[in-house]
Parts: structure tokens; sequence; C-alpha cells
């Protein structure tokens, strides 16, 4: 029964459609959020436009666009730059960008407008950085719309505008079909009738207090909401590996100064079939390299790149650096085997999250003097392989542990070893932006609902996230929300006078 | 017929029931000349079903009632015969109050409020035409040949209106406890073109309380202490009755088994909707098999009286059938039954032709309340009979109607749900249908609706002052929780002994109170300069703090809600005309015609793309009559 404006407002759409055409609906207040889209037509021209407009249209741009001269934008003038990924500071796209102030702009909003290659796949990667950074994907018709509500067009336009507007009720509600695979679509209604059973009990147990039923217990809600979290956990984990084999998986390398991390590098490079970036001007001078493990997309971050000249210890506290960790799906973290754990070890290691990192003792040709058992206390759980980068021992397992990584368990288990094979397997696989934002989120409001019930909260107040869950998951369905709450309550339960 | 005009008046009432007494009382109230109709006047606020007010959802309406000038929180608070707070095991938003009405006193005690009411006129007539010339009400034709003239008709007929009772497989034509129905007028209004549909309702045996067996039951007490349903009781003491737990059993299910065919249920004689969530007991055995056995609760009709209620046991068997089930019940052995438990049909419109102020869209001066509306229960409809009565004076007024939306009361969801949504069933209110319930709870009834009542003309100065305190006194003690300090070492003990973690750091009490173990009451212990204060108002300052995050987190939601509601519709507007919006979407919001953006989107059938369509239309309507941009 939840407003269901709010859904619409958190509800983002694919950026894999050429129109940035979603299944979800306008924000019914234009101008109040910021909102993007690709407004060239799908193909392969030279150059494609993202137009962005609303409040932060300048501050989205300001995140993802660095001018190869520095210094504020100026209004209206088209500058030459590149697109980089905030967070992991690889370089995306090169375009053309201009910022143009409000009102004398299409939708007299504040707008920016990026010209990047037309190649699809720059412009997406850009257009998903935009809507990871907080902006929405515009409705077709949107700027229009938005336009003739800031007082641009006339009142003849308007018509048209509303012609949009209803065209795409119907081209959504066929999209929000055709997207979902089966599997998928079976898989969220299973979670969303869990859901739907625990929100009735919550419901007949506030409710109807004096009759006969059982008394809904927080074990039950535990082990009801522990169940629905970990589903969603694994679509979202098939979520993940559908993003990974699409964008690829992010790895960066840390360790002191001469524990070899170039070398490692090098090596995985070698070992890999290496892929040019299809983005000009990214090939040499990044800092990034992108490679292909066994079929996985991998994007190799050398803190070296950046650092290796200053103290680690310090540049880990540098926000860049930290960032890149903190970012990254997965980081290799170099010990050197001869001189065991240093104190600089020991403060790197306390900053990694142990489930993200593999600990990979090198030199071991030279001893190994690191203690595991420290190892094991400070970044409980890691797994730690030994080898030498230099004499190529235990490399393989290195690019195994990375690939096992990169499917999570179970698909590396079901793919015994290739990935195209773990992706027959586990054909739910999670690509659209808009459906992983809501399993995320429904996950999210789980997780919540699950920690509420660790606290012994209200059951009325545990219900609001179980709600918004619910709510989440029928948007990736396309189910209306009516009266199906109550509806269960009556048909399960024996209530009344 | 003999046409005698015996009165001029601004509002009519017909009905005397829950529903029409708070109409007539708010019409009174704020100054209108008001005549209301009973077929009987011993039915005035009869309580022809459960001995009972409030519960889960309906304690919250009351409340509201209460808040806002209404009668019938007073008036249970004068007869009740036991009272509880259901669910005090769950959030502060659900507590739910519940009272054993003293039946017979509950009708004398609103019999008298009525008869002192000034500008209030009762009489006992049957009102068999309302008079509409050209869409516009003019006046109410009684049975007995007498013309009143209004301005404004309240309908409130209950289940007298067509009014058929069924027990096993005979029927007949009745009102509620063998009272008169009102068929004449039924027909009237389908000859002026209103259409009617039937929905039904049933009501379990009375048997003597001398006959039962208490042995073989379990007891059930009343709350010590009692909270009162008016904020204008701040304590009651009373003597309270009990009432008795038993249940039904193998044999009592196979009897009914046996019987099914001769229910009026399943002969196929019973036309209308009954609703889903108080079925009749071969309704319950028939559609969950399984169950072993169904609970009753045996509850007292009144103090001057033996009858009691067997609550969870409606039906429509015929009177052996009903004996012999009875019967098999531990402690029901021997009973003597007084009133056989029936089924009742009854006439009852659409609420979807209503308005959201509850007037019927198609004549000017018409406003619907309680079960011809399509809800069920005491409290739905004195709800509804309160908002229909404010309307009708505001509409003899000449003001816009007074409209609670859903984030600001049940009375809002409650009607929101039935003319937005309509209902295919009796409607009940529950706490689940409003989404904003950590909001809307009983004890911030006062505060969320006081001052509307106030400057409705309804809530009386002493009321006002009394919620002006209870608001400073809550205020001032938010206040001075949040700026008393308390130290690790002078909460250690308190702390220990309520099973919590010692504090890290000082903090104000209020954030001591946050901690689950921690309550305003046992807190008592490290807060020595606490001013005594009245338990209304501790409850809210307790919930106020305690929720104070989750509260937060729906106040967001809610004033993104309110954008919505604020875009007002044209009650003109032409639908049909506006290009963009789907044929399914044009009908509906042609039919229902919303009052705003917001109770649009809430109709089963019209998209979020129609919306769009409706805010881009709205724009365009606003600058072509010259509206200025923002």
């Amino acid at each position: 029964m939840a407003d269901r404006y709010e859904k619409w407002d958190r509800t983002v759409s694919d950026p894999g459609d050429a129109s940035g055409r979603s299944t979800g609906n306008i924000s019914p207040e234009a101008g109040s959020d910021t909102v993007c889209a690709i407004s060239t037509p799908p193909g392969r021209g030279g150059i494609g436009i993202i137009r962005v407009s609303g409040p932060d249209a300048e501050k989205l741009l300001m995140r993802i666009f660095r001018p190869v001269r520095k210094g504020p934008l100026e209004d209206h003038r088209l500058t030459y730059g590149h697109i980089v990924d905030p967070v992991s500071g690889a370089v995306v796209d090169e375009v053309l960008a201009v910022f143009m102030k409000g009102p004398h702009t299409y939708t007299a909003e504040d707008t920016a407008e990026i010209d990047g290659h037309g190649g699809r796949v720059p412009l997406k990667r850009t257009l998903a950085l935009l809507v990871r950074e907080g902006a929405r994907l515009a409705e077709p018709g949107e700027f229009t719309e938005r336009a003739f509500l800031n007082g641009r067009l006339d009142l003849s336009q308007a018509e048209a505008v509303m012609d949009i507007i209803s065209a795409r009720t119907d081209r959504s509600l066929s999209a929000a079909v055709t997207q979902l695979s089966g599997g998928l679509s079976g898989r969220v209604r299973a979670i969303r009738k869990d859901l739907l059973d625990l929100r009735v009990e919550l419901a007949v147990n506030i409710d109807y207090p004096d009759e006969d039923i059982e008394v809904l217990t927080y074990e039950k809600l535990s082990k009801g909401f522990s169940e629905a979290a970990s589903g969603l956990a694994r679509l979202s984990a098939s979520g993940r590996t559908g993003r990974i084999l699409r964008d690829g998986l992010r790895v960066v390398i840390l360790g002191r100064p001469n524990v070899g991390k170039s070398s490692l590098m090098n090596s995985l490079l070698r070992s890999s079939r290496a892929i040019v970036t299809d983005i000009p001007g990214t090939t040499r001078d990044t800092i990034e390299e992108s490679l292909d493990l066994q079929g996985i997309p991998v994007v190799l971050t050398d803190t070296a790149g950046i650092r290796d000249t200053e103290d680690q210890v310090e540049a880990l506290g540098v926000s860049r650096s930290r960032e890149s960790v903190r970012s990254a799906d997965l980081t290799l973290f170099l010990l050197d085997g001869a001189e065991g754990m240093t104190e600089e070890d020991r403060v790197i290691a306390r900053e990694l999250a142990p489930e993200k990192t593999i600990v990979l003792i090198n030199k071991e040709d030279k001893g190994n003097q690191v203690s595991e058992k420290e190892l094991e206390t400070i970044l409980p759980g890691v797994q730690v392989l030994i080898g030498s980068v230099k004499n190529g021992t235990g490399m393989d397992d290195l690019e195994n542990a990375i690939v096992r990584f990169a499917l999570g368990r179970e698909g590396y288990a079901a793919a015994g070893k290739s990935p195209e094979s773990a992706m027959e397997n586990d054909p739910v696989v999670v690509t659209n932006v808009r459906h992983q934002a809501l399993l995320r989120e429904a996950r999210e409001r789980v997780e919540d609902a699950l920690r509420l019930v660790s606290e012994r909260a209200p059951f009325e107040v545990i219900d609001l996230d179980a709600e918004e869950a619910y709510l989440d998951l029928g948007l990736i369905v396309g189910e209306e929300v009516s009266d199906d709450l109550l509806k269960e309550v009556f048909s399960r339960f024996c209530l009344g006078k | 017929m003999e046409k005698i005009l015996l009165g001029n008046y601004d509002v009519c009432v017909i009905g005397a029931g829950h529903a029409g007494c708070e109409a007539a009382l708010a019409c009174a109230r704020m100054g209108i000349r008001t005549l209301m109709f009973s077929i009987n006047l011993e039915a005035i606020a009869m309580m022809p079903c459960n001995p009972a007010i409030g519960g889960t959802g309906k304690g919250h309406l009351v409340r509201e009632i209460d808040a806002l000038g209404g009668e019938m929180a007073v008036n249970i608070d004068k007869t009740f015969l036991q009272s509880r707070m259901l669910n005090t095991s769950k959030g502060p938003a659900v507590h739910s109050l519940r009272a054993q009405a003293d039946k017979q006193a509950y009708h004398t005690e609103m019999k008298k409020t009525l008869e002192r009411q000034p500008n209030l006129d009762i009489k006992q007539d049957e009102v068999i035409d309302i008079d509409v010339e050209e869409g516009v009400v003019k006046g109410v034709q009684t049975r007995t040949g007498a013309y009143y003239t209004c301005r404004a008709v309240v309908i409130a007929t209950g289940t007298f209106l067509g009014g058929k009772i069924f027990i096993g497989l005979s029927h007949f034509s009745s009102g509620p406890n063998g009272l008169a129905p009102s068929i004449t007028l039924s027909e009237s209004l389908k000859k002026r073109g209103m259409s009617l549909r039937r929905f039904k309702t049933g009501t379990p045996a009375r048997a003597l309380a001398e006959t039962f067996d208490y042995e073989k039951m379990d007891r059930q007490e009343g709350d010590e202490p009692i909270v009162p349903f008016s904020f204008m009781n701040d304590e009651l003491h009373r003597d309270q009755a009990s009432c008795w737990l038993t249940y039904t059993n193998e044999r009592t299910h196979d009897i009914i088994r046996r019987n099914f065919q001769r229910s009026a249920l399943f002969g196929g004689e019973i036309q209308g909707v009954g609703p889903r969530y108080c079925p009749s007991i071969e309704d319950k055995i028939h559609r969950f098999p399984d169950r072993k056995r169904h609970q009753l609760f045996i509850e007292p009709e009144g103090e001057n009286t033996s009858e009691m209620y067997i609550q969870g046991m409606s039906s429509s068997l015929p009177e052996d059938v009903q004996r012999d089930f009875y019967h098999t019940i531990p402690g029901l052995e021997h009973i003597k039954i007084t009133r056989p438990a029936y089924a009742i049909e009854y006439d009852c419109i659409d609420p979807q032709e209503l308005t959201p102020g509850l007037a019927y869209r198609k004549w000017k001066g018409l406003f619907c309340a309680g079960q011809f509306n399509g809800s069920s229960g005491y409290e739905e409809a004195a709800a509804q009979g309160l908002m229909a009565g404010i309307n009708a004076a505001r509409f003899i007024q000449g003001r816009p109607p007074f409209v609670l939306d859903r984030s600001e009361a049940y009375i809002g969801v409650l009607i929101d749900d039935l003319v937005t949504k309509g209902t295919n069933e009796p409607y009940r209110i529950m706490t689940s249908r409003a989404e904003y319930r950590l909001v809307l709870r009983q004890d911030n009834a006062d505060t969320r609706l006081t001052e509307k009542g106030y400057q409705l003309g309804l809530v009386t100065e002493e009321r006002y002052q009394k919620y002006l305190w209870k608001k400073a006194s809550v205020e001032e003690e938010i206040h001075r929780l949040e700026t008393a300090h308390i130290s690790p070492k002078e909460a250690e003990g308190f702390i220990l002994s309520v099973g919590g973690a010692p504090l890290k750091q000082g903090c104000s009490l209020a954030a001591l109170l946050k901690r689950p173990e921690v309550s305003y009451q046992n807190m008592e212990v490290v807060d020595k300069g606490r001013p005594l204060l009245p338990a209304h108002v501790i409850d809210e300052v307790a919930v106020r703090i305690k929720y104070e995050g989750y509260i937060a987190m729906q106040d967001r939601r809610i004033a993104k809600f309110r954008k919505l509601e604020d875009r007002r519709l044209p009650e003109d507007a032409d639908y049909s005309g506006i290009q963009g919006l789907r044929i399914e979407a044009r009908q509906k919001l042609d039919r229902i015609r919303p009052r705003s953006v917001g109770q649009a989107s809430r109709i089963s059938g019209v998209s979020p793309a129609d919306i769009s369509v409706l805010l881009v239309w709205l724009e365009k309507e606003r600058r072509r009559h010259g509206g200025q941009q923002e």
C-alpha cells in the first residue's frame, strides 16, 4: 500500500536501451531531480551525445569529466577532456563536453551535454557512470516534458508531449515483460511470495491480536527474512557475475615498495590475452590494464603506477589509493616472504576487507617468514597463496583464485572450470541495471528488516521494510500491488466474529 | 400521498445508528438546524451485533472521532463494562483500545445527549423518499405523510434499508434485531435513478448468562489501570465484568457439515456479498476444513440483562441446528438461546459515487455514511457519520468540504479507500490499510486532529484548553529529557538492573530512553527531577522519543505524498477531452472524479503515465487561464 511515487523516483532505467526508455516511470515533479539519456539515435555514428538536465547537471558532469585544460568550465562553451570513472580512476572516453546554465537551455534547466564516441560501449559506460553518481535515466519525451513544464514550449507543443508520454505506457509495459528472463522472474516471484507470506503473518498478528492463531515469533521472522535475504543475495550475486562479465572484475594490487607489484602486473599481463582497449588515448599512459583471464574480463589497477616512490603506508591514507581499494572487487595484497610482515604491512592489512582480499606471499624462493597466524588475526578467513612472481611459481593458483572469485564459489563449482559453462548452468544473470538496482534495494530492505528483527523492533516497523522490499520486487516482475496482502490474510487465516 | 409540511430544517439525517448520531450531533454543534429520524427511537445508537467498541484500527477511529469533537468515545467511557488495550506486546502504533459496552446504557446515554443537544430535533418516523428537484435536495417525505424541507440530507440507514433476515431456509423482510425495515425508501431512491447493491452481514446467537458453565471456559479480564477512550477523561475507575473463552470441536463441525444444505448461505438464497473477515461459522468450517477448533468469546450484553453474546459464531443455519451445535461446545452444553443467529442483507451504494467529502456526486445536498457506503462496524460508521455531518453543515454554510488525507487520520484512510478504490465487501478498517501507521497512533489522535475540530467549531473550549495543556506538557517534557544529562556512573546501577550494556559516555535521558531495555517508567530511578504527569502525556512523550527515527522516516514519505495530494484537479475536468490519457483512465477518472492528482494515482486502472499526462494537462490549463509561472 505504499506510496507509488516513492518507488517511481527510485526507479532507474536500463542504460542498455538506446533511447534510455525503461519500464520505470517519470518523476511527477519535473525538475526536482536530474535526468540523463543518450540523445542521438542508436547506430554506429561517429559521435553520440549524452544530455543531462536538472539541478545537479553541473555537479554530475564535474564528477566524471576531466578537462584537459584545468579550471572551471565556461558556460555554454565546448571543452575537450576525458570521462573518468571517479571511483576507479579509469578513463572511459575522450569527449567534448559543455555545461549550460539554465534557463537558456532546451529544458530551461541546468544542462550538460557530452559529445562522445559514437560506439555504444563508451556511451553506455558514461551513462552508467552518471546513473551511479545519482542521475536518473530520462523517460522518452521527458526532456520535452520538462521543457514544457518549465515554460519553454508553447501550448500546441504540449499536446505532442502528452502523446509521447502516453505512447510510452504501452511500450514500457511490453518492455517490462520481454526484458525478463523466465528464470529471473520465477525466482523473484518466489522470493516475493515468501515476503508476502511474512507480511501476511505480521498483518494477522497485528490486526487480530485476540484470534486463535499461531503467535508470530521473532525466530520465525528471522528465519524467513534470512532466507529471503540469501535468495536475494544469490540473485544479486548473479547480478554481480553479470556485471563482472560485462564491465570486468576490478582488481587492485597493493603492497609495500619493492614487494613485486609491477612484476606481478607484468606477469599477469603476459599470461593473459591482453585486451586492447577500444577507447582511444587510454592504452599507454593509463594506470589501468585490461586483461582476460580464462574468459573473465579483468581491470587491473597497479597502485605502484601511481605511488611506487611514495611511502605506501602514508599513501593508503590518501584518498585516491584508499578509494581504489574500496571500489575494487578484489585486492591482491603482496607480502615479501623473505622479510616477513613489517609494521607497514600490518597498517595496510588492517585497512583491508578479508572477504575481498587475496594475500600473495611473494619471494617464497627466498624463504617465508610471514606468520600465517598473525595474518589470520588481522584478516580472519583471508585466502593466502604462496609463490614467486619472478620464478612463476604459484601464478596458476593465483589466476584460478581470481577467476573463482569472479564467479563466486557456486558459479565456479557449477562451471567445472569454464566460465562460459558456468553461465549456461546459471541462466539467471541479471544484466539489466534497473533490475539490479531494485534487487539491491530489496536486499537492503530485507537486511534492514533482519536487523530490526534482531533488535526486537515492533512488528509494524519491521513491516515497513518488508513492504518496501515486496514493492521493489513487484516492480521487477511488473506486478501491480493491490489487495493481495489482505486477500492472503483472509484466505489463509480463519478470522472474525 | 398527502404532503403535510411539518418543518423547515437545514439538514435531515436519516437513521440514528452510530453514523446518524455523529452526523446529527456534528451538524447541530456547528449551529445547523438539524432533524434526525429513526424508525424507532429505541434503536438510537443500537448495537445489533457485538457489544464492544474499538479493537485494532477501530480503536484508532474512535480516538480520532473524539479528537474532532464527536461523541462515541465519550459515550463508551460512560458505559463500558470492561476495557482492554490490545497489542501491548507490539509497538505503540498498533496499540488498540477495545471496550465491552453495556448496550442498553450506551443507547440511553447517547439518547440523552441527543435530546439535550441544541439545534437538534429527533423524530420517530420512517423517511420514505428524498425530494430531489433537478439534482438538488429539497426535503424528505415520511411514512405518516409529513414533509420536511431541508437543503441537505445525510443517509445513514445501516442494515435497515431493504433489510432481509435469513435464518436457515426462512427469510423475511426485517431491519436488525427484529425492528421494521425501510423498504419504501429503497424503492424511491432507485426510482430516482440511484443504483443500489446488496451486502450482507450476520450476528451470532444470544443466550442467558445463568445457563453457561463457566468452569469449562477461560476467564478474560479487563485491564488495570483503565485507559479511557476520550481525551476528556484522564482516568476512569470501574468494577469490570469478565468475558469468557471457549472452543468448538469436531462434534460441532460435524453437525454444521451435515447441515450445510440447510444454510441460507449455501442454499443460494442470499445475494448479498458478505465480508471475508467476518465469516459465519459454517463459512469458516467450509473454507478451513483442516481446522480442528475455532475460538469463541462469551461477552456480556449489559448490566441489566442476563443475555450473553457468543462472539465468533455467527450463522444462518436453522434454529435446531444452531441449538445442537452450540450445545457441543464446552461451557455451552445447556445454554438457553434467547435470540438465534441470523444473516441480514441490505441495500447500499457503490462508494465510488461519492466525493472524498462523502457527498453523492449526482445530487447536490446528499451526504452518505456508514453501512450505506459499504462499510461495516460501529466505529467505521461513526467516523463517516461525523465526516458526512461536518460536510453537510459546511455545505449549508457555503464552505468547502472538510477532508482528511491518508497521512492525517485513519478516518482519511477509511474514506479514501471507499471513495477511491471502492469495495466489493463490507469494508472494515485495519491498521494494515494505513501506510503511515507509525504516525497515525491512537495516543496522538488529539495532537493530529483537535486543532482541526476546533476550527470546525466542534471542539469545545474545555477540550481545546485540555489539548493545549497536553501539547505543551509533551513538548516541555521532551525538551527536559533531551537536555537532562546522565553520566555513565550515574546510569551504571540502573542499566545493570535492566540488563543493558553500560554507557560508554554520558548522554541525555532522551538518548537513554531510546534503548530497547529502557522505558519511561523504569527510568524513574535515574530521573529524579521528573514532574508528575498524566499517563497520556507520558505515552506520547515516550513514543515520540523512542521511535523518533522511524517517525522521521515516515514524515519524509508523507511530505512526498502530500506534494501530489496538493495538486488539485478541477471538479469539472473534461477527462474525455484530455489528449494522451488511455481510455480506461479516462473512464475511471470521469467516474470517480478525484480531487487531487494524488487521489487519481490511487485509482486502479490509472497508470503512472496517465498521471504524467494529467500533470502536463494541469500545467497547460493553468497557463491557459493566465496563471503565473511559479
